[in-house]
């Protein structure tokens, strides 16, 4: 048959493919807007400023995050804390605090450079505007309130999932939280202290000790 | 002729225009659909129902583009080009019947646009003069990639047309042995069709008197040929898209929307003329006084319409298949595999009927 069999193959596989798309087994894109894949846990998405269960800002006007964003997106100016009155439990706070989404790389650099885990990011991906100066998301935006959920972008939109808001994102912890480099013995990644409530991050002596019995 | 004819003929010119417009509507999003089903996608399902305005919404969009004016452009050539694209292929499925005769106050009225009968010359005759809307857009666009595509497109479009012509000249011969004298009427070569293969042998009582069992090699070239000559996968490089640019690339808008829309009239016109040339046209069971007579009428425009989106679907599934040729492969499969098979089979086939019909011929 030669040249009329392998066109005759080359149907059977086109076709078959077609069946089996019609019968759904092997669709592989989904309708968008209203059927979401689920998105893997370490998705970098929109970043977030975190709060202290106690609703102070952890964010404590460093700078470090617009200091390592390698696409220079982070804009950050601290200030000191009224002592009566403080906004983050440090001495100083983030009170300008600018991402602009244009430039983002969502590297998750500003993530691992933050001392106090105050920025993190979180799941929610869909972003687009209808001009350049909606793209820069000022601490309006970012800062998450006093219950622990961050401000949506699309809040009427009747396709937007709210209940994404309070899933948390994992990422990778570069540092320790006392800044020891040597904070090792355990899985380095977990799901971000995002939004509610959370325990406080065990000492190194708590986590060796647990390291050889569970995770060792 | 009386005004009640007069109205008849319009009557079935708007119809058989009308027909036209709303399959090619239909086709344009049924491809993209069954592509999509052929590539584990979802296609176009936001516009309507499945995503059945689509085409609907493209062409709106396409209507409210600017249309670019390149400043090197032939100006009347340019403008000109898109119209004689569009109109042969309209004029082609005018000579198609897509149904039964049917008697409306007295007068019998074809369902059919035109019942010429040198039909078949008038369908070669228009398919030759597209050309001329290919070659006139890339010559008179003033850029080299469409010249560089008609050209190839003439080439193309002429070396097929042969092997096309070749294998409707097969049919034609081969009609002649089944009534009385040649017919190049399409009407009269689907009339033709009618009935079953009982009077060659008994076994073959079930099989419909469709020209495709006797001309099986014919309508294989037909296929072929008629793929090359609507230029479409795998031999579209006429107006190869990801790599070579075609010969429309300077056009946009409704300009552009006017070549679109030809080459999906063509694609329809040229399976509905495969459909009646090898599968029987409108010939199907019509169920006489078993339904209701309205019902009955139109049965043979459903089997007309099943039997040409059959040979579109195919249309469509050998797009999702093959690779496009490289343009020396087009050009040796067109003189050298396609216009041999097809002389070859003409001459086989016209000495078996000649044979069968006046015996053999030391006789």
């Amino acid at each position: 048959m030669g040249v009329f069999g392998e066109f005759l193959k080359g149907l059977k596989v086109t076709g078959g493919v077609m069946l089996r798309t019609i019968s759904g087994r092997e669709l592989v894109t989904t309708r968008y807007p209203q059927e979401m894949r689920e998105k893997p846990q370490r998705f970098h998405g929109r970043h977030v400023l975190n709060r202290y269960p106690d609703g102070m800002e952890k964010c404590i006007g460093c700078q470090l995050c617009a200091g390592v964003c390698p696409a220079d997106c982070i804009y950050v100016r601290g200030k000191d804390n009224d002592p009566d009155n403080p906004v983050s439990p440090g001495e100083r706070y983030g009170y300008v605090y600018e991402v602009n989404m244009l430039r983002c790389i969502f590297c998750g650099l500003c993530v691992e450079a933050c001392p106090t885990e105050a920025i993190t990011m979180t799941h929610l991906f869909e972003m687009s505007t209808t001009n350049r100066q909606d793209a820069i998301y000022t601490r309006e935006t970012l800062l998450m309130d006093e219950r622990g959920r961050v401000p949506h972008v699309f809040p009427n939109d009747p396709l937007a999932d709210l209940s994404e808001l309070d899933a948390a994102d994992g990422w990778l912890k570069a540092t320790a939280p006392a800044g020891v480099a040597a904070y090792e013995g355990f899985v380095m990644w977990r799901e971000t202290p995002g939004p509610g409530d959370w325990s406080p991050e065990p000492s190194q002596e708590e986590r060796d000790r647990r390291s050889e019995t569970e995770d060792g | 002729m009386s005004w009640a004819e007069i109205g008849l003929v319009v009557l079935r010119v708007v119809l058989t225009f009308g027909l036209l417009l709303v399959v090619t509507v239909i086709n344009v999003w049924a491809e993209r659909k069954i592509l999509a089903d052929m590539q584990n996608r979802i296609g176009p399902d936001r516009a309507g129902p499945w995503g059945i305005l689509q085409t609907v919404a493209d062409g709106l969009k396409l209507f409210f583009k600017e249309s670019v004016t390149p400043r090197r452009v032939e100006l009347g050539m340019f403008l000109l080009a898109p119209f004689l694209a569009v109109v042969p292929a309209f004029l082609i499925f005018m000579m198609v019947p897509w149904g039964r005769p049917v008697v409306i106050g007295g007068n019998e009225m074809p369902l059919q646009g035109a019942d010429l009968n040198i039909g078949l010359l008038f369908i070669l005759a228009m398919s030759s003069l597209a050309v001329y809307a290919v070659i006139l857009a890339g010559w008179s666009s003033g850029s080299k990639y469409p010249l560089l595509g008609g050209v190839r497109a003439t080439a193309q479009a002429i070396s097929y047309e042969a092997a096309m012509g070749l294998s409707m000249v097969a049919v034609v011969v081969f009609t002649a042995t089944q009534g009385e004298g040649g017919t190049l009427s399409l009407s009269e070569i689907v009339t033709r069709q009618s009935g079953n293969w009982g009077d060659i042998s008994p076994l073959f009582a079930w099989v419909p008197r469709w020209n495709v069992f006797p001309q099986i090699a014919a309508f294989v070239i037909f296929l072929i040929a008629i793929v090359a000559e609507t230029n479409r996968a795998p031999f579209d490089l006429v107006e190869a898209e990801q790599e070579i640019v075609g010969f429309h690339a300077e056009y946009s808008g409704m300009r552009f929307a006017m070549f679109f829309l030809a080459e999906y009239v063509n694609i329809f016109s040229m399976s509905a003329i495969a459909a009646t040339l090898f599968l029987g046209g409108w010939n199907g069971p019509t169920f006489e006084g078993v339904v209701p007579g309205l019902v009955s009428a139109l049965l043979p425009t459903v089997w007309f319409l099943a039997k040409t989106y059959a040979i579109v679907f195919v249309f469509f599934w050998v797009r999702a298949t093959l690779p496009r040729l490289r343009y020396d492969q087009l050009m040796t499969l067109g003189w050298k595999r396609l216009i041999p098979a097809a002389v070859v089979w003409l001459v086989v086939s016209s000495v078996v009927m000649g044979w069968r019909q006046f015996g053999p011929p030391w006789s």
